[in-house]
């Protein structure tokens, strides 16, 4: 037998306790370690939070810094007379023929206009020729006022006061973008151009004012940034999400349902859970590349088309809306089913009446915040031909579905690889657009769970 | 619903589904990201003048978009492949294996690649053997072949600034790459007097092989962070550049001119880079582009014919054209273009 190890000295030492000193208000060297240690602890998660949160202001501050001025955009309003020798060769309104007056036409007779505005509000031109002054609009103002005239050909012959966009490096210019020196050495406009827009700002002809252009307008190719728009995308990702909605709620919450209600615990069915979970954490370009070879080219579906990006993103979302609407469907008592049961309803009737009902909270949360992941997704949409320049709306749905279309993080992918710098903004100012999406999801996920919430 | 119910309106609803999308009235265009900026600013001024729908237009590469080409015909493959490098066998031998026989090789200009710094540096006066000397991996010294130690451009050629070597190149997945390559660093190397050495050194049995050994001893560029890699884009190496502001970068023409407020550009053997002095042919790096059509859907997509023709209109790509306003070199030799396209004229075998 060994000698018992000796306590005698240490605090663990039965005696030690009875110390005659020992005060609440005098720590000893132990207790005085074990606080020192938790206010370290509290010190590193403090710190912790302090860097999650300086980063969270670095990106915000970042984009809104970057993005805001993407919602504001220069016009100018001038009078524009369309001359019907100019625009109607024949001279009987006809579509064929008003069709074959480019926009090319249409931008000579915007920069004429302009120039004559200049000459009418008696500011000095400063020998600014047609060329120059074609430079301070933008190439997408005569395709406007173009599709305005084949719209209307009565307008032919007459005065109409037109607002068009300034170039975007005029726009740059009030935005802090552009400066003089800069200018000086920029190809695509000179600081004559700007301090002719400063003049036309005193005029009163040129201002800056919300841009709702950049919410319905289609995007638009690098000589144009002032121009693009997210009209496409929010469409394309609206139709997507609605795709995702119809396909993934029914089956997501069905499988659910079946899994947790009504199949038997078994090897088979725990092979299937184990799959699902790990389903929801394949990387999302995989389903990318399942949905090309399913979708398009076995299925023969079109690519760039919504109804494809809508199905691969529902094959993402399915195990990230069946996972938490299982939970939700575990987290209803059984003592509730026990009762439903025991007045005599069918297993359906326990279910359809009183299962589902409680766990709808959780069920929509769940969905909410799988669509919101599938709203911010591109790789899955870079193999279905997605993630392109589509500048054509699509049309209504269900046709519409399968038009090409573009979606909203395509865009901010697509916008940051131009190499016009007016597309910094553009890019941010999308990524604002998409965190609002985000945001709103979101915040009606919360909503909800916090409406319907039960507590047993 | 029973299961054998299920299955059988499942497979019908994906055939009807078929159906509605068999009636593709829009073309579908990818490839090279070189060739996109142009290939945008054709297809708006085709969808807005024209009577069809704007093209869809694509990225993801010259070869990722000439793969796509060679899928096959029908609907639901491309019409239009835009490369920034010739098509090569391999890709011919995929299309044909795939049924697609008849293939329009369209040059639409040439493309400048052209080095630039910060605005506010130093100036650049480079030849292809100072880049060469700058960051090729071993160069020649005193007639031996020696691990490249040149700290500063001033190391490289005496007449150069005083300035910590660093430049940002183009990854070897991009098509500019290969330009890069051939053009400044073999010329570089041969003029350095590294390939000769290098060819000595081959111990390659035939004379071919040993070429090619020479050729990519002379690719190989410095790893010890001097010669960076860039996978992205040009606003990548833009952006690095606006970090470290003493490095050079290598960016497409367009790029340069469109963001002329922040790049200085060097000069290549005295030439300043510009559309005019490459159109001349003085400014030594550059090199065509091109797209290739899938003959079969002509008639079949509709606009696809005249799609072709507008973007080598002399409205488009001639000089002082759309297209050229934005970079882009016109080709001296558009009119046979035209004639070709107009006759749609099938690509011969490669030389």
């Amino acid at each position: 037998m060994t000698a018992p190890i000796s306590l005698k000295g240490s605090p663990l030492h039965p005696r030690a306790a009875i110390d005659t000193r020992a005060s609440l208000l005098l720590q000893d060297p132990r207790t005085k370690a074990r606080n020192a240690t938790e206010k370290r602890f509290r010190a590193y998660g403090l710190s912790a939070i302090v860097v999650a949160l300086l980063a969270l202001v670095w990106l915000l501050v970042s984009i809104f810094g970057n993005g805001l001025p993407a919602f504001r955009q220069t016009f100018m309003t001038i009078p524009v007379t369309l001359d019907a020798a100019l625009l109607d060769k024949g001279g009987k309104r006809d579509p064929a023929d008003l069709s074959k007056a480019t926009t090319v036409a249409y931008g000579k007779l915007l920069a004429a206009s302009l120039g004559a505005e200049i000459t009418a509000k008696g500011i000095d031109l400063g020998g600014m020729d047609a060329k120059a002054l074609a430079k301070m609009i933008s190439e997408e103002s005569p395709a406007t006022l173009r599709n305005r005239v084949l719209a209307d050909p009565s307008l032919i012959g007459t005065t109409i006061n037109f607002t068009l966009l300034a170039s975007g490096r005029i726009d740059g210019y009030y935005k802090g973008r552009v400066s003089m020196e800069s200018a000086a050495l920029d190809k695509n406009t000179s600081p004559e151009q700007l301090a002719m827009a400063d003049k036309l700002k005193a005029a009163g002809v040129l201002s800056t004012s919300f841009n709702t252009g950049f919410m319905t307008m289609p995007d638009a190719s690098d000589k144009r940034p002032e121009a693009a728009g997210l009209g496409v995308a929010i469409v394309g990702s609206l139709y997507m999400m609605f795709v995702v909605l119809a396909l993934a709620l029914p089956i997501g919450v069905a499988t659910s349902v079946y899994l947790e209600e009504f199949a038997p615990k078994n090897n088979f069915t725990d092979l299937i859970e184990v799959n699902i979970a790990n389903l929801a954490a394949v990387p999302s370009i995989v389903y990318g590349i399942l949905g090309l070879s399913i979708f398009i080219n076995f299925a023969g579906l079109p690519q760039s088309a919504p109804i494809v990006g809508g199905l691969v993103l529902t094959l993402m979302t399915l195990p990230r809306i069946i996972i938490p609407t299982r939970a939700a469907l575990k987290a209803v008592p059984p003592s509730i089913r026990d009762a439903a049961l025991g007045i005599g309803a069918s297993r359906l009737q326990t279910i359809t009446h009183h299962v589902l009902p409680l766990a709808m909270p959780g069920i929509l949360t769940g969905t909410i915040i799988g669509l919101a992941q599938a709203l911010g997704e591109t790789a899955p949409l870079l193999l279905i031909g997605m993630v392109a320049f589509v500048r054509d709306f699509p049309g209504a749905p269900p046709e519409g579905l399968f038009d090409p279309a573009s979606a909203l993080p395509v865009q901010i992918y697509n916008w940051t690889q131009r190499g016009d710098p007016g597309f910094v903004e553009r890019a941010s100012g999308a990524i604002i657009v998409l965190l609002v999406f985000l945001i709103a999801m979101n915040a009606v996920a919360i909503y909800f769970r916090r409406k319907f919430e039960r507590r047993w | 619903m029973s299961l054998i119910k299920l299955i059988p309106s499942a497979l019908a609803i994906l055939a009807a589904s078929t159906v509605i999308a068999s009636a593709r009235d829009q073309l579908q265009i990818a490839g090279s990201s070189t060739v996109l900026p142009y290939a945008t600013i054709v297809a708006e001024a085709f969808g807005e003048n024209g009577e069809f729908k704007t093209p869809v237009v694509e990225g993801g590469g010259s070869g990722a978009g000439r793969k796509k080409l060679c899928e096959g015909v029908g609907e639901s493959t491309i019409d239009i492949a835009n490369s920034s490098s010739r098509i090569s066998q391999s890709d011919i031998d995929l299309c044909k294996t795939n049924g697609v026989t008849d293939i329009m090789e369209v040059r639409i200009g040439y493309d400048g690649i052209v080095f630039a710094s910060d605005i506010n540096g130093p100036d650049f006066v480079l030849t292809p053997v100072d880049v060469f000397n700058a960051i090729g991996g071993t160069v020649a010294k005193d007639g031996a072949l020696v691990a490249n130690t040149a700290k500063t451009w001033a190391d490289a050629n005496a007449a150069l600034p005083a300035q910590d070597i660093l430049t940002f190149i183009p990854g070897t997945k991009h098509g500019t790459r290969e330009v890069f390559d051939t053009k400044v660093l073999l010329e570089g190397c041969k003029t350095n007097g590294a390939y000769d050495l290098f060819l000595a050194a081959s111990t390659a049995a035939e004379e071919a092989d040993k070429k090619k050994d020479a050729e990519k001893q002379c690719f190989t560029t410095r790893s010890d962070g001097t010669a960076v890699d860039i996978d992205g884009d040009y606003t990548e190496t833009l952006s690095r550049i606006a970090a470290n502001k003493n490095a050079v970068g290598v960016f497409g023409l367009s790029f340069y001119e469109n963001n002329t407020d922040k790049l200085k550009v060097a000069t290549v053997n005295g030439i300043v880079p510009s559309v005019e002095t490459i159109s001349k042919g003085e400014y030594p790096v550059s090199r065509p582009l091109y797209f290739y059509v899938k003959k079969a859907h002509i008639g079949v997509i509709p606009g696809l014919k005249e799609y072709i023709a507008f973007f080598v209109s002399d409205d488009m790509a001639g000089p002082g054209g759309a297209l050229a306003d934005y970079g882009l070199v016109p080709d001296p030799e558009l009119a046979a273009t035209q004639a070709a396209v107009e006759a749609e004229t099938v690509m011969g075998p490669l030389q």
